[in-house]
């Protein structure tokens, strides 16, 4: 038990530490109580769809010529804002960077953006998907030493 | 050509004066002359050919020749040549004469029948190596004129041929006759010989004089010096060995020649340049050698001129020196010119070195702006996962933990606030000196800053200590500056004040000055500067504020925050207000005050071991208080306390008058007694937490009972907030002042509010009354709730009954998600629409209390719905809203407050980017305040404070 938390505790601290997530995280933590206990994994996994909806519209959209980059900043506006709202600190900053690449209506640095943004938000939902893995082992083995208890 | 000449020459009788008559005569003679009186000698020192008698007048001759050297060689040239052609003609005269003697001696030789012929020799004067003079053409009369040879004398030699026999008396007569011929014709040859003697020594005679020739020479030197320097601005002249003026020639002479003959220069002018000239020209004399200087005069005389003067010395023959000549030419304007042109291309390089100093500067400025910002940057990129670190702390302490933990966690998150608060701090003091941070003009209430300040300070107080408050009556109501960043002043000083105070008291004081001195000198133009920067319509709030008094209360609420002024407006004027943090502490020692305010700066290195602290709040204080245009000054006394002293200048709005709200307000106060102290309550105290938690006010129109009910107890209304937490501080909570129950510890009570569920309450709570401070800690959310809640329960139940409405527009669901979690927490549930068109038909349909407004949304942005909404709020109809394209919807009938109303609903934006650029678009649209994203309970707390009160 112990066990687990500790490694719940360094991995989250990981992540904080190496700036996937940020104080925004750390506030939806804070809105999860008794009456909304998964609240946190409910807003992730919203924004795993959303975030993958928009990734593949992103990416048909730089195939299009011409490419539209209105709409791709729109794009990755929705999803800077997204990122921004659930912590995703790395996310949100390839989402700005990304928007600069719009703006300049550069297609090379928005085509390098856009797999920097899929390979940071692949991590990132990797390495959330490991956290609420721990959680929930916490969890059953809590509820468990509670049934036993 | 020379013929003439010579013609002219003889017509001449009497050489004039060799200067013309019509120059001279009187005043500023051009040629000032020094007449000869006892220098006659000098006649005999020429050497003049006594022979030579002449009417020509000697004296201008000698004179310019006079005692110089190079007079002398001409003059001796010219001797030279009349000398030789008196020679010659002497010569040829003496030859003929003795040709004559010769023809004559011939003649009888003749006679007695020796017959000899006779010849001249061609002489010719061949000198051809004469020395040049500058009137060496002059001389080529002489050769004209010199008879150099002779060749009209033909001397006939003829043999007397006789035709008689030898000896016989015819040939005797014959040859005697012819003889008497031959003697005859030698005589009358003889005769014409004669006669052409005399004829040429007449004409000698009547050859003119050397005197008159080398006068007209030199008239001739003259004239032509005359052409040249009419008009010449040019001062000739000529001073002796003393240095006094011998002659001078001044086209333009302001002078008798009587004050200038025979003086110095010295005796003649005054002035500066003067006397550099006289010793320039001394100079010349003693070195013998000649040279040129530029000297400025500055006289009586002829003003300020400047003369090119050339010098040179002037020897005798011996070679002694004896005086100088002296030419000066004007060359004022060119000298004036020269140094025009010499200002002109220093200021240019003057001009250059400036840009390349500004450039330095400006570049050193961009490196420093820089700098800063990377500092700015940094703490930024510092704070994120500095705050991780602290909130993971924060969710530890919630877990359960032993003692031993409890102790290692709390030591913990003290630091990691320290490092926060010290990472704000210097975000805050880079924002100041990059400019970055710009002031926000909006009206607050000073009673309710100061209040919620000690208040704040109060309950965290961990010191036996009285904080009280002093506002003075002319302190306005409502005053419009930037409350966050004076609450931040006032907060900073007396958080230091209490720091430092270890018994006694803690005070702030409040009052009214005059514009004070400094402001004279610039600084105003600051605070305008400041201030400028945004511009909103405060006139339309206060007409609603006069025309529509049933919804008074619920206007001055809106109208006090996040409106700001317009610069031009005239109802408006400003205020000078001083505010004293005054405290019985250590005091600060005389010689630590000056560098007091710098940055990191404490008293000691004992005093930051002793005290904590960054070190950071006085300078950023001082920074803050001079942004806004104000001085930030400290008086003390070591071990008696010292006062921080700051003046601001606000704006005041005559249209809110206070009594306007004194007004409502009494209207009012049978509802809402708390809120209708803050704006004139004068006086506020809060007795050290052993005698209870109290909060004595009192305000001018207050009548001595009043005063006592408004002492609060403890946790008085909990009964309504925490129903099933603290029954037992309900029986607690109605008691009276001394009741030693209404002391409740406050971190016993934040412990208890540590469980989630018990914060939701909390919050809730909060929410609900609507009294709150900003202030995260949870110490300060219990103190505020129960402050609050004060003596009226039944009030609030009413109130709460009326859940404000809000509208959340955002068309990110992740957002929508978070921020409606977030709002639930708060105690609010709230309606979301997805674009700013929907937002505009969600208030056609009913009336909010807040709106939270995405900016960058499709269909519709933030900011243009934002302005449809303002139409309305000022028209009375939608016109500009359907010109959109958004169609009326009917109001809904379900809620209360349905039929459309003129009162100004908050819109707080918000917003992705937080920069000041896009916060002024906001307000332009007539939005009040802006919540950058994402989005946190904190903001939310804070804006839901502000604006649903």
């Amino acid at each position: 038990m112990d066990h687990l938390h500790r490694k719940l505790r360094d991995h989250e601290a990981a992540m904080f530490q190496q700036g996937y997530l940020d104080d925004q995280f750390s506030q939806l933590q804070k809105l999860q109580d008794d009456t909304s206990p998964d609240f946190v994994i409910e807003v992730m996994t919203m924004f795993f769809d959303d975030s993958e909806k928009l990734l593949n519209n992103m990416s048909r959209a730089l195939e299009q010529v011409p490419v539209n980059f209105k709409q791709i900043d729109a794009h990755a506006h929705q999803q800077k804002g997204s990122s921004a709202s659930v912590g995703a600190a790395r996310v949100k900053n390839v989402c700005g960077t990304f928007r600069n690449f719009c703006e300049a209506q550069n297609l090379e640095g928005c085509v390098r953006c856009l797999q920097q943004l899929q390979q940071e938000y692949s991590l990132l939902k990797n390495n959330l998907k490991y956290l609420f893995k721990l959680q929930q082992e916490i969890k059953t083995a809590g509820r468990s030493i509670h049934t036993r208890g | 050509m020379e013929k003439e000449c010579v013609e002219d020459i003889m017509e001449i009788e009497v050489l004039p004066s060799m200067w013309p008559e019509d120059i001279g005569a009187d005043v500023g003679k051009q040629f000032n002359i020094e007449k000869p009186g006892n220098d006659q000698d000098v006649l005999e020192e020429v050497s003049i050919i006594d022979e030579v008698t002449t009417i020509a007048d000697f004296k201008r001759l000698i004179e310019l020749t006079n005692f110089t050297e190079k007079g002398s060689s001409q003059l001796a040239y010219l001797m030279k040549h009349w000398e030789y052609k008196q020679a010659s003609v002497a010569r040829l005269l003496r030859e003929e004469l003795d040709n004559l003697n010769k023809q004559r001696q011939d003649v009888e030789l003749r006679k007695l029948e020796i017959l000899e012929e006779h010849r001249f020799e061609d002489e010719r004067y061949g000198g051809d190596k004469r020395p040049v003079s500058i009137l060496d053409d002059i001389y080529d009369i002489w050769q004209q004129d010199v008879p150099c040879r002779k060749s009209n004398v033909v001397v006939q030699n003829k043999r007397v041929e006789i035709d008689a026999e030898y000896d016989t008396v015819v040939y005797w007569k014959q040859r005697a006759m012819h003889l008497e011929k031959l003697l005859e014709a030698s005589i009358q040859r003889e005769e014409t010989l004669e006669q052409k003697l005399k004829e040429s020594i007449k004409n000698i005679e009547r050859q003119s004089s050397p005197v008159e020739e080398l006068s007209q020479i030199l008239k001739r030197a003259d004239n032509f010096l005359h052409f040249i320097l009419q008009n010449a601005p040019v001062v000739i002249g000529h001073q002796d060995k003393e240095l006094r003026y011998r002659f001078i020639y001044n086209h333009f002479p302001s002078l008798h020649e009587e004050d200038i003959i025979g003086k110095t220069d010295v005796e003649i002018f005054t002035g500066s340049g003067v006397k550099e000239n006289q010793d320039f020209k001394r100079e010349v004399l003693e070195k013998g050698l000649p040279a040129k200087r530029e000297i400025t005069f500055e006289t009586e005389l002829f003003g300020s001129k400047t003369f090119l003067i050339y010098v040179e010395p002037v020897f005798s023959k011996a070679g002694e020196t004896i005086g100088i000549n002296y030419m000066g030419m004007d060359v004022t304007d060119q000298v004036r010119k020269r140094e025009r042109m010499a200002k002109i291309r220093e200021e240019i390089a003057v001009q250059k070195a400036k840009e390349t100093e500004l450039n330095k500067t400006i570049h050193i400025t961009e490196e420093t702006m820089r700098a800063k910002q990377v500092l700015a940057t940094m703490s930024h990129e510092i704070r994120s996962p500095l705050s991780g670190v602290v909130s993971m702390a924060e969710i530890l302490s919630t877990t359960k933990l032993d003692k031993e933990q409890r102790q290692l966690l709390d030591v913990m998150l003290s630091s990691g606030d320290l490092v926060l608060q010290l990472i704000n701090d210097i975000l805050d003091l880079s924002k100041v000196e990059s400019g970055v941070m710009k002031l926000e003009a909006t009206k607050f209430r000073p009673r309710e800053v100061v209040k919620h300040v000690l208040q704040t300070a109060a309950a965290s107080l961990q010191k036996i200590l009285t904080i009280e408050g002093h506002v003075a009556d002319d302190v306005p109501i409502e005053v419009i500056g930037d409350v966050l960043r004076i609450r931040q002043i006032l907060t900073n000083l007396t958080s230091n004040a209490i720091k430092f105070t270890n018994e006694g008291k803690v005070g702030i004081n409040l009052y009214v000055v005059q514009e004070p001195s400094f402001t004279k000198s610039g600084s105003v133009q600051k605070i305008s500067s400041g201030y400028s920067t945004i511009s909103v319509n405060v006139v339309k709030e206060e007409r609603y504020g006069v025309n529509d008094e049933c919804i008074s209360l619920v206007k001055s609420e809106c109208s006090m925050n996040g409106d700001t002024e317009d610069q031009h407006h005239s109802n408006e004027t400003t205020v000078w207000i001083g505010c004293d943090v005054y405290d019985t502490g250590i005091g600060i020692p005389e010689n630590a005050i000056h560098s007091l305010f710098k940055r990191y700066m404490q008293v000691s290195v004992d005093h930051a071991r002793k005290y904590g602290g960054t070190g950071l709040g006085l300078a950023i204080c001082k920074q803050l208080v001079e942004l806004m245009g104000g001085r930030l000054t400290v008086s003390s006394k070591e071990q008696n306390g010292s006062t921080f002293t700051f003046i601001l200048p606000y704006k005041v709005s005559i249209a809110c008058d206070s009594s306007d709200y004194s007004d409502e307000f009494s209207d009012m106060e049978h509802n809402d007694a708390t809120s209708d102290d803050t704006t004139t309550e004068g006086f506020f105290q809060f007795q050290p937490p052993n005698l209870g938690h109290i909060v004595s006010s009192g305000g001018a129109n207050r009548t001595h009972n009043k005063l006592l009910s408004h002492k609060f107890c403890g946790f008085s209304e909990s009964s309504f907030s925490f129903p099933s937490t603290s029954n037992d501080n309900i029986s607690k909570g109605t008691c009276s002042v001394d009741d030693s129950s209404s002391l409740v510890d406050d971190s016993d009570m934040s412990e208890s509010a540590s469980s989630s569920s018990h914060k939701h309450h909390l919050y809730n709570a909060h929410a609900w009354f609507q009294n709150g401070i900003a202030d995260s800690s949870q110490h300060m959310v219990v103190n505020s709730t129960t402050q609050c809640a004060s003596s009226n329960s039944k009030s609030e139940v009413t109130k709460s009954i009326s859940k404000p409405k809000i509208l959340l527009v955002e068309d990110n669901k992740i957002n929508i998600m978070v921020t409606q979690s977030m709002m639930k927490q708060l105690g609010h549930n709230i309606d979301v629409v997805n674009n700013g068109a929907e937002a505009v038909r969600a208030v056609q349909r009913c009336t909010y209390d807040l709106v939270l407004m995405d900016v960058c949304m499709p269909i519709m942005d933030g900011l243009q719905a934002t302005k449809l909404i303002r139409s309305f709020e000022e028209t009375g109809n939608w016109d500009a809203a359907k010109n959109a394209g958004i169609e009326q919807s009917l109001p809904n009938r379900d809620y209360e407050y349905s039929a459309p109303s003129k009162k100004r609903v908050p819109i707080v934006a918000m917003t992705a980017n937080a920069l000041s650029e896009s916060a002024e678009e906001c307000f332009a649209n007539g939005m009040d305040s802006f919540v950058s994203k994402p989005a946190s309970l904190r903001k939310l707390k804070e804006c839901i404070e502000q604006y649903l009160r």
